[in-house]
C-alpha cells in the first residue's frame, strides 16, 4: 500500500523535526562532554601544563573502547542502560542518550587532535607570561583550537545525521524510522527518495554552517 | 641581577641522559645587554629557559634579584614571570587575537582594567612603530612586524629584564638590524636588562655589551665583548669572530703575493683609540721604512674601534726590526706564519 501523499507530509515534516531534535541535543550535550574530555585528554598528556598519567589512560583506554564499536550494536548493547536512565528505549529522547554517549567521545577525540596540533610554543608564551593552567585552557587552548574545532564538530554532526537514522530503524523516531517503515518494508520507494533527499539537504545545510562559522573563527 | 651558579640541566632520556647545560655560573648585571653565543645544541635555549624556570636545573641555583626562583611557588613563580619579559625566534603570537590583543594579554592577567589596558597598548603599539596595524591578526603580519609585536608583548608590563631565544634567526639581514637597534633602544629607554642568545657572531657585535660562549653545555669564555673580540682564547670563539671578520685573504691572493716575491707579513692589531692615531705611519717614518697594507679592516665595537691589519715592510732589514719592536711596544703586532702553504 503506497501512502497517500496529500496527507502524508505532515508525517513527513514531523520525522525531519524529529532528526534535527536529536542531532541537536546530541550535539549540545556531545559538545559539552567532548569539550571537557578532550581537553583533560590534552592537559593530562605526558609532558603537558597538568600531566596527569592515571586520568589520561583511563579516558585514553575509554575512548578506544567505545569508538570502534558500530553504533547499531552499541546502541542495542546499552538499551538496559538507556531504559534504566530515560525510562524507555523507543523514541527520539531514548535515541538521544546512547548518540550523546558515542559523540561525547568522537568530540573528545576531534578537540585532542585540535588542540595537539596548536603549536606549543605558543602555550609556552603564555607560561612565560605568568598564565596559570586554568587560565591556558581558556584563554589560549579554546581560542586558538575553535577555527579547526567548528570544522571537526560539523563532520561530527553530519555523522549524528547518520546516527539518528540507524537509532531510528530500531525504535527511535526521525527520518530513520520513516523510510524504515514506509519505505522499506512497504517497499514505497516514493518514502525513500524523500527522505533520502531531506537527509542530503540537512547534511548540506550543516555542512554550509560549520564553514561559515568556522571561517569566522580561522584566522589564519 | 640574574645570577647561575654551577647550574646543570640534564635531560633523562628513556635511552640516554642529555646533559643540555652543565656546571654553568654566570652573573648578569643590571641594565646590560647580555649575549650567549654557541652552535646549535650547545644548550642556550635550555640555559635561557632556566631564567623563568620553563625548564628546572637539575643541579645549582638561579637567582634573581638575591631570590632562588626554583624556590618559589607556584603562585609566585607567575607572578615573578610577568617581571620576566620573553620573545622567539617564531614570534609564539596568539593567531586567535589581533594585534592589539596580543598585545594585551598579559596585562589581562595581570588584572588590568580596560581602558588602562587600552591605553597601554596604544603607547606599546606606538613605541614598535604598529599604530596602524592595531586590528590586523598576527598571520597578516611580516616576520619583522611580527617579532615587534612579540616585544611591545613582552613590554606590556614593564619587566625588569627582557630574555630573547634566537629573535632574529627567522629574520633577512635588514629586518634583523631593525629588530637589533629596537632592543637596544629597549635597553637604553628603559634600562631593561637584555639576555639573549643566537648563533650568529654580529648580533653580538652591534648590540652586546658582555658575551659568553657556550659549547656542549659549558661556557668556555665569558667577558666584555670589546675584550673577547680582540682578544679570543678559545678556538671555537676564533671560529665565531672570523664569521663576522675575515682576517685572512684568500687563497688566491696569497698566491699572488707569493708570485710577487712575498714579503714577511705582520699582523697588526689596534684597540680602542689607538687607531686614530697615526702611529703606523709615524713609527715608519721615524725609521726610514715603508709599509704596505695588504688586507685588513678597521671596525667599530661597542663605539669603540678595533683594526687588524695584514702589512708588509720595505727597507733594510736592522731598520725594519727596529721599527717592529717599536711598533710592539704601542700595538699588538706579530710576525704572521700560518699563511706559508
Ligand atoms: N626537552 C628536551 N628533552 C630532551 N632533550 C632536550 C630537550 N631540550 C633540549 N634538549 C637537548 O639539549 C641539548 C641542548 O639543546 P638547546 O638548549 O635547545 O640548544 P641550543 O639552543 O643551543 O641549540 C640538545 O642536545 C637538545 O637535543
Ligand atoms: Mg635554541
Amino acid at each position: 500500500m503506497k501512502v497517500d501523499w496529500t496527507t502524508f507530509w505532515p508525517r513527513v515534516a514531523e520525522s525531519t523535526g524529529e532528526t534535527i531534535t536529536m542531532v541537536f541535543f546530541t550535539l549540545i550535550c556531545g559538545s559539552i562532554f567532548g569539550i571537557i574530555i578532550g581537553l583533560l585528554l590534552f592537559v593530562t598528556r605526558e609532558k603537558n601544563i597538568l600531566e596527569n598519567k592515571f586520568v589520561f589512560q583511563i579516558l585514553n583506554i575509554l575512548i578506544n573502547i567505545i569508538r570502534p564499536i558500530p553504533f547499531i550494536i552499541f546502541l542495542v548493547a546499552i538499551s538496559p542502560l538507556t531504559r534504566a536512565v530515560v525510562g524507555t528505549t523507543i523514541g527520539t529522547t531514548a535515541a538521544i542518550f546512547p548518540m550523546t554517549i558515542v559523540a561525547s567521545f568522537s568530540i573528545a577525540r576531534v578537540v585532542e587532535n585540535n588542540l595537539v596540533s596548536i603549536d606549543p610554543g605558543v602555550i609556552e608564551a603564555a607560561q612565560a607570561m605568568g598564565a596559570s593552567p586554568l587560565k591556558i585552557i581558556f584563554t589560549v587552548l579554546i581560542p586558538e583550537a575553535l577555527g579547526p574545532l567548528i570544522l571537526g564538530l560539523t563532520f561530527i554532526s553530519v555523522s549524528l545525521i547518520d546516527f539518528s537514522a540507524v537509532a531510528g530503524t530500531v525504535g527511535g523516531g526521525g527520518l530513520g524510522h520513516l523510510a524504515m517503515t514506509y519505505g522499506y518494508q512497504r517497499f514505497d520507494s516514493s518514502v525513500m527518495l524523500v527522505t533520502v533527499i531531506i537527509l542530503i539537504v540537512l547534511v548540506q545545510l550543516a555542512q554550509w554552517l560549520g564553514n561559515v562559522l568556522s571561517k569566522k573563527f580561522m584566522r589564519r | 641581577m640574574i645570577a647561575f651558579k654551577n647550574v646543570s640541566k640534564t635531560f633523562r632520556l628513556e635511552k640516554r641522559e642529555v646533559h643540555a647545560v652543565q656546571n654553568v655560573s654566570l652573573t648578569i648585571g643590571e641594565g646590560e645587554i647580555f649575549g650567549i653565543i654557541g652552535f646549535s645544541g650547545a644548550g642556550k635555549s635550555t640555559l635561557l629557559r632556566l631564567v623563568n624556570m620553563l625548564e628546572r636545573p637539575t643541579e645549582g641555583t638561579i637567582t634573581i634579584h638575591g631570590t632562588d626562583i626554583n624556590k618559589l611557588s607556584p603562585k609566585e613563580l607567575r607572578k615573578r614571570r610577568s617581571n620576566i619579559g620573553m620573545i622567539f625566534q617564531n614570534f609564539n603570537l596568539f593567531h586567535s587575537r589581533t594585534v592589539a590583543g596580543n598585545i594585551a594579554y598579559p596585562l589581562k592577567l595581570a588584572g588590568w582594567s580596560k581602558a588602562k589596558i587600552n591605553d597601554r597598548v596604544a603607547e606599546l603599539l606606538s613605541f614598535v612603530g604598529l599604530s596602524d596595524k592595531a586590528k590586523d591578526y598576527p598571520d597578516q603580519l611580516s616576520g619583522g612586524q611580527k617579532q615587534r609585536v612579540g616585544i611591545a608583548r613582552a613590554l606590556a608590563t614593564s619587566p625588569d629584564v627582557l630574555i630573547c631565544d634566537e629573535a632574529t634567526s627567522a629574520l633577512d639581514p635588514e629586518t634583523t638590524a631593525d629588530i637589533l637597534r629596537l632592543l637596544k633602544k629597549v635597553n637604553k629607554e628603559f634600562g631593561i636588562t637584555v639576555l639573549l642568545i643566537t648563533h650568529e657572531m654580529h648580533v653580538i657585535q652591534s648590540i652586546c655589551h658582555r658575551v659568553a660562549v657556550m659549547e656542549n653545555g659549558r661556557v668556555i669564555e665569558s667577558g666584555d665583548v670589546f675584550e673577547v673580540f680582540t682578544n679570543p682564547q678559545h678556538e671555537t670563539t676564533q671560529r665565531f669572530i672570523q664569521s663576522v671578520q675575515q682576517d685572512l685573504p684568500s687563497e688566491n691572493i696569497m698566491q699572488e703575493w707569493r708570485k710577487r716575491g712575498g714579503k714577511k707579513l705582520y699582523r697588526v692589531i689596534f684597540k680602542g683609540s689607538i687607531t686614530n692615531d697615526s702611529v703606523l705611519s709615524q713609527v715608519t717614518q721615524k725609521h726610514d721604512v715603508h709599509f704596505n697594507i695588504v688586507y685588513g679592516s678597521v671596525q667599530e665595537l661597542q663605539e669603540k674601534l678595533f683594526g687588524n691589519l695584514l702589512i708588509s715592510f720595505e727597507g733594510d732589514t736592522p731598520k725594519i726590526q727596529a721599527t717592529i719592536s717599536e711598533l710592539a711596544s704601542l700595538v699588538d703586532i706579530r710576525e704572521v706564519t700560518d699563511l706559508e702553504s
